[in-house]
């Protein structure tokens, strides 16, 4: 009766999707491993020629070494931070009671739905002030501070048992002790998110980067990259090169901890 | 006593990121929105000049041209989720194996940083070399400039958008799908009900509150994009009339032309704008998600 259902159809359009999906990276790599005339060709050649003194140039033609360090720097530090003080403030909303805890988070989810373009022009007067231009805190001071960590935490928060503080409350422990070693090792797969989230945006950050850090020594690699688009227009080997040594470290992260960020973004569209 | 010492506690840690969020978030929110009454002076400061940005901007042909090219690649992407439900109803096929696999090709464009992907794109978008002209080609027909060509850009930046949202609203999709009861189908197997059937009564009704998320969130995304735009298209473009959106004339008019009050004025009016918009949405959902 219960006849298992033929798969192979499924198999057949998700495989031709999941061509479209990979091709233009495939295409990408293939690219910057020719040489300049080779990319130029009509009809393209789909073959590379195993020019590997692109990545070579490319590290020559920008600061692509200092960018890759700078991306790695801001991407730690606003990780770090994000994962820190979102915790902390989550736990607070979540697990404890106090005036006006209510009216505070309001304003926090308010801030959720504000477009980031409005915090854009005052944050870079703020830095300008500051001295700050060109310089990674100013990249990593705006990015420690997230609502949306906050608010994604506080889920994991709550679905934790109220027990577990009432007991912890009456072995003598503060709520800082409770938070950091009864609550936090309990939300380990939502720090693990957030923290895959963030650097994911962090890496890939573009529109503030690009204003607020326009020495290439202080750019990160999203920015140096999008900065060469016009000056290279022609010379896609070495764009490509830079690219792929640009995009990798994320992509390979994602592939080993691939499992983690879905159930973060699947745990989002289920609780928004 | 033991309450007084609990209000300070949630008091003190949520503190830092309170702090934090009032001076990057709140401040410039108020900053912005007094920006947008004033004019910045050549050489900094800025005087009041009530509304006349905004009127400005209303007459202004770049930024009515802004708004109908962003307003169209919203449609444009938003035309494009019933491919990520097909995607996750795929994946959702009892017994299919290499599902996480599957998932992880799909998922490379939305992990791959945007520069990288809108350079690529740029790439096989080129009227004379791309590899999109060519197998256009090879079916006979004779490809536009895309990227070059003011008529074509917004398409081809929408597909772009497209293409890197797929697997990110798939995912979510996933998630919706999954929530759905088995027994739901097993009784319409019964009846008699086909697959096809099965899938528009009733897996297309019983996932509409993740549909209606998912187009909320992919409409508000779509009308801030930027970053597409500035990879494809060069700022002196001839193209760019055809597809500079909201946020990326934000960006000439803040940082290129250096006209402050005016961008503040272009991000107030993208705020109003996604309220609106969000707002008729959520009207609109009454007459088609279902609730349980």
């Amino acid at each position: 009766m219960s006849r298992r259902p033929r798969t192979w159809p499924a198999h057949v359009l998700l495989t031709a999707g999941a061509l479209v999906m990979v091709a233009p990276f495939a295409w990408q790599v293939v690219v910057s491993l020719q040489t300049l005339p080779e990319s130029l060709r009509v009809p393209p050649k789909f073959t590379p020629s195993w020019q590997w003194s692109n990545f070579a140039d490319v590290f020559r033609t920008v600061p692509l070494a200092r960018q890759f360090l700078n991306t790695v720097v801001v991407t730690t530090a606003v990780t770090a931070g994000q994962l820190l003080l979102c915790s902390l403030a989550a736990y607070a909303f979540a697990r404890l009671r106090f005036p006006g805890r209510g009216a505070v988070f309001m304003l926090f989810l308010a801030v959720l739905m504000v477009p980031a373009e409005l915090f854009i022009i005052p944050r870079y007067e703020i830095m300008q002030g500051l001295g700050w231009l060109n310089t990674l805190q100013a990249l990593i001071a705006p990015g420690v501070f997230g609502a949306f960590g906050t608010f994604l935490l506080r889920q994991f928060f709550l679905t934790l048992p109220k027990e577990l503080d009432e007991a912890a409350r009456l072995d003598g422990a503060n709520p800082l002790q409770i938070y950091w070693h009864i609550m936090l090792p309990l939300v380990r797969p939502g720090l693990l998110a957030l923290g895959l989230l963030t650097v994911m945006w962090s890496w890939s950050s573009l529109l503030w980067p690009l204003v607020v850090n326009t020495d290439p020594e202080m750019m990160t690699l999203s920015a140096g990259l999008a900065s060469l688009r016009g000056q290279f227009q022609t010379n896609f080997p070495i764009l490509f090169a830079g690219s792929v040594v640009a995009s990798l470290p994320v992509i390979a992260l994602f592939v080993v901890l691939q499992r983690h960020l879905i159930a973060g973004i699947a745990f989002t569209g289920s609780k928004g | 006593m033991l309450s007084k010492r609990e209000w300070a506690w949630g008091y003190l840690l949520i503190a830092p990121m309170a702090l934090g969020l009032a001076v990057f978030y709140l401040w410039p929110i108020a900053q912005t929105l007094y920006l947008s009454f004033t004019e910045s002076g050549v050489f900094g400061g800025y005087t009041w000049v009530g509304t006349a940005n905004f009127a400005e901007l209303l007459g202004d042909e770049e930024m009515l041209g802004a708004l109908g090219n962003t307003l169209l690649y919203a449609v444009l992407v938003l035309a494009g989720v019933p491919l990520s439900i097909v995607v996750a109803a795929l994946l959702n096929v009892p017994g299919l194996r290499g599902l996480s696999v599957y998932r992880t090709l799909y998922f490379l464009p939305v992990v791959t940083m945007p520069a990288a992907v809108g350079l690529t794109w740029r790439y096989l978008f080129n009227g004379d070399f791309g590899a999109i002209n060519h197998l256009l080609g090879k079916v006979g027909i004779d490809g536009p400039y895309w990227v070059g060509d003011p008529d074509f850009a917004i398409y081809a930046i929408a597909i772009v958008g497209v293409w890197s949202t797929i697997g990110y609203n798939a995912v979510l999709f996933l998630a919706g799908l999954q929530g759905i009861p088995r027994p739901y189908y097993e009784a319409a197997s019964i009846d008699g009900a086909g697959r096809l059937r099965q899938f528009f009564r009733i897996t297309l009704p019983l996932l509409t509150p993740t549909t209606f998320f998912v187009i909320v969130i992919t409409m508000i995304n779509a009308l801030q994009v930027f970053d597409l735009v500035f990879l494809m298209i060069d700022l002196k473009s001839p193209a760019l009339s055809g597809s500079r959106t909201i946020v990326y004339l934000f960006f000439e008019k803040g940082f290129v032309q250096n006209q402050r009050g005016l961008a503040a004025a272009i991000a107030v009016l993208l705020l109003g704008l996604i309220l609106v918009l969000t707002a008729i949405q959520f009207r609109l959902q009454k007459k088609w998600v279902h609730y349980e």
